[in-house]
């Protein structure tokens, strides 16, 4: 099993929730979250001072899966939350023990 | 003369026909003999002189118009309180939010009750030395010499409501600069005695019949306020400066590589505010013409409108060549500049002028705003530029564009700006002598909601109480 954790563009949320329900995703969590890479930030200005704003909202979506979906899952994250510009995020992928469901006690890629 | 025997012969009338409903049938021949009897009572039974005032429409409606429209103009200044509330708590931090809101409601208790107690008689003594009255409870018995146009086309009553609604606003003023470190137990104080004693000392000067009425031959120099540019706002807005200077920055704002802004947290919060303050000045500016003259009331709407308007787009068009961007609370400061700016003329400035005046205030205020960053002066709502600068132009607006002359309102001023700093820095001074008026630095940071009151006024995580 593995976790997915793709940090991508606030506004593409709806298109990869789509995406991932297509190809049979069943649950995600999602957090707003604050952060910079090679975008860098922005320069923003409030009543004559500039600041800059180095960090930038994003939303990140953790999408537990089998393993044997992986590949599938990475795909259709990248591909929906593509904009070909600076900023679009990134993908991690990190091994997973074990997933437990509270309500049955269920585990492994059942609990998923 | 001939109203005041127009009236006595109606209250004559009037008298006549009650006695005669009230008397038995069996003494309806004697009637002839009965409005002489009744005029006797007139001089001491109030409610039966007015009952007769009232029957008579001339003499009453006008009265009747203009009393309720000055009650209407109160609540639309009590409207402005809500404003000021509101565009603070946005220009700030939502750390402080309850903070602010908390001075706000307190400063409108406090003024009314102290204006009741103490500022009214204060500030219209009545005849006194020119410069300095001591005030007293505000009610007196209802009598029938003040029904007339020759006192005033509005009850006592009425005359006290609108002006505290007035008097609170001074030191609402001072609540948005001082924002954010300030100690709420020395600025109830401060607040209390700003709008207790030093408001109704210049508030007399001026429309209590002061000093500043005597210039020229018999006061045909006269220094003209018409609703306050000088003796609200001005005055608020150095009592502000001084409060500032003595308090110092925000910590973080003026660092070694330059001024770091501490962002407003609710920019559609202070939206609202300007415009419920915009709202209340019709009644502000509008009330100020004191009866329901349907000439100059509307005069007074559209003079300040326009200026509002022009004030608006000024600083917007000048914050967005200036600093490259159309800044949202500039535009916010401009609109109010411009309301403050022809505050003082909003009745002898014509409509063509009132543009001009308001557009000069909106330019003025963005540069202000600048310029005190620059001395390192941190007012986070931009107070001391809408009310205090703005508040000197529009008095000296009334002299260039209006009715008044320039050296006059530039005496006015000057006097009324002074003494309401010197005044705040003396007392502000012995307040932070004596109590402090600093919150500690981990407070600051902490956030005052949480230091001085205890509460959030966002408590997002709080957990759900319900199963």
């Amino acid at each position: 099993m593995k976790l997915v954790k793709a940090i991508i563009k606030p506004f593409k949320l709806e298109e990869v929730k789509e995406a991932l329900s297509e190809i049979g995703i069943e649950g995600m969590t999602v957090t707003e979250v604050k952060g910079f890479g090679r975008q860098k930030g922005h320069t923003e200005i409030y009543r004559g001072s500039e600041y800059t704003v180095d960090f930038l909202p994003k939303v990140m979506v953790d999408i537990a899966v089998a393993d044997d979906v992986v590949t599938k899952t990475v795909e259709a994250v990248s591909k929906a939350a593509k904009t070909g510009k600076i900023g679009d995020g990134k993908i991690f992928v990190i091994p997973l023990d074990d997933v437990i469901r509270i309500r049955t006690d269920e585990s492994g890629d059942g609990a998923i | 003369m001939i109203k005041k025997h127009n009236l006595l012969k109606f209250l004559a009338l009037a008298l006549g026909l009650m006695a005669t409903a009230c008397f038995s049938p069996a003494m309806a021949q004697d009637a002839p003999e009965v409005p002489e009897e009744a005029a006797e009572v007139v001089e001491v039974d109030f409610e039966t002189a007015y009952g007769a005032f009232m029957g008579s429409a001339d003499a009453s409606a006008f009265f009747t118009v203009s009393n309720l429209w000055l009650l209407i103009a109160a609540g639309l200044v009590f409207l402005m309180h809500l404003g000021f509330a509101t565009l603070e708590s946005g220009l700030t931090q939502s750390k402080n939010t309850v903070n602010i809101l908390f001075k706000n409601v307190f400063i409108i208790c406090m003024g009314v009750l102290t204006y009741a107690f103490y500022g009214f008689n204060a500030m219209y003594p009545g005849d006194f030395n020119g410069w300095f009255a001591f005030g007293s409870w505000f009610d007196i018995p209802a009598d029938m010499a003040n029904f007339s146009s020759e006192y005033a086309d509005y009850t006592w009553y009425t005359d006290f409501i609108f002006q505290a609604m007035f008097a609170a606003t001074a030191a609402t003023i001072v609540s948005g600069a001082v924002a954010e470190r300030i100690k709420l137990p020395s600025f109830m104080i401060f607040a209390t005695l700003l709008v207790t004693f030093a408001y109704p000392v210049t508030g007399s000067w001026e429309w209590g019949g002061g000093w500043l009425n005597n210039f020229g031959t018999d006061g045909d120099r006269e220094f003209i306020d018409f609703a306050g540019s000088s003796l609200v706002h001005a005055f608020g807005g150095y009592a502000a400066l001084a409060c500032v200077i003595i308090l110092g920055a925000r910590k973080g704002k003026y660092t070694a590589n330059g001024i770091k802004p501490i962002l407003g947290h609710s920019m559609p919060l202070a939206t609202i505010g300007v415009f419920l303050l915009f709202l209340g000045w019709f009644g502000f500016n509008g009330g100020s013409v004191l009866n329901a003259d349907p000439y100059l009331v509307s005069l007074v709407f559209v003079t300040t409108a326009l200026s509002a308007c022009a004030g608006g787009l000024g600083a917007m068009f000048t914050s967005w060549i200036l600093l490259k961007k159309p800044d949202l609370s500039m535009a916010l400061n401009g609109i109010l500049g411009g309301l403050v700016g022809i505050t003082a003329g909003a009745d002898t400035i014509s409509p063509g002028w009132s543009i001009i005046v308001g557009l000069i205030s909106g330019i003025i205020v963005v540069f202000s705003v600048l310029f005190f960053d620059k001395l390192k002066i941190d007012d986070p709502v931009g107070a001391i530029s809408v009310h205090g600068i703005c508040g000197n132009f529009g008095t000296l607006a009334v002299g260039i564009w209006g009715a008044g002359f320039f050296v006059s309102q530039l005496i006015g001023t000057v006097a009324i700006s002074l003494f309401a700093f010197v005044f705040s820095i003396i007392v502000f001074g012995i307040i932070k002598a004596v109590i402090g008026v600093r919150v500690s630095e981990e407070e600051e940071s902490e956030g005052l909601d949480i230091g001085e009151h205890g509460q959030e006024a966002y408590p997002d995580f709080a957990p759900s109480i319900k199963g």
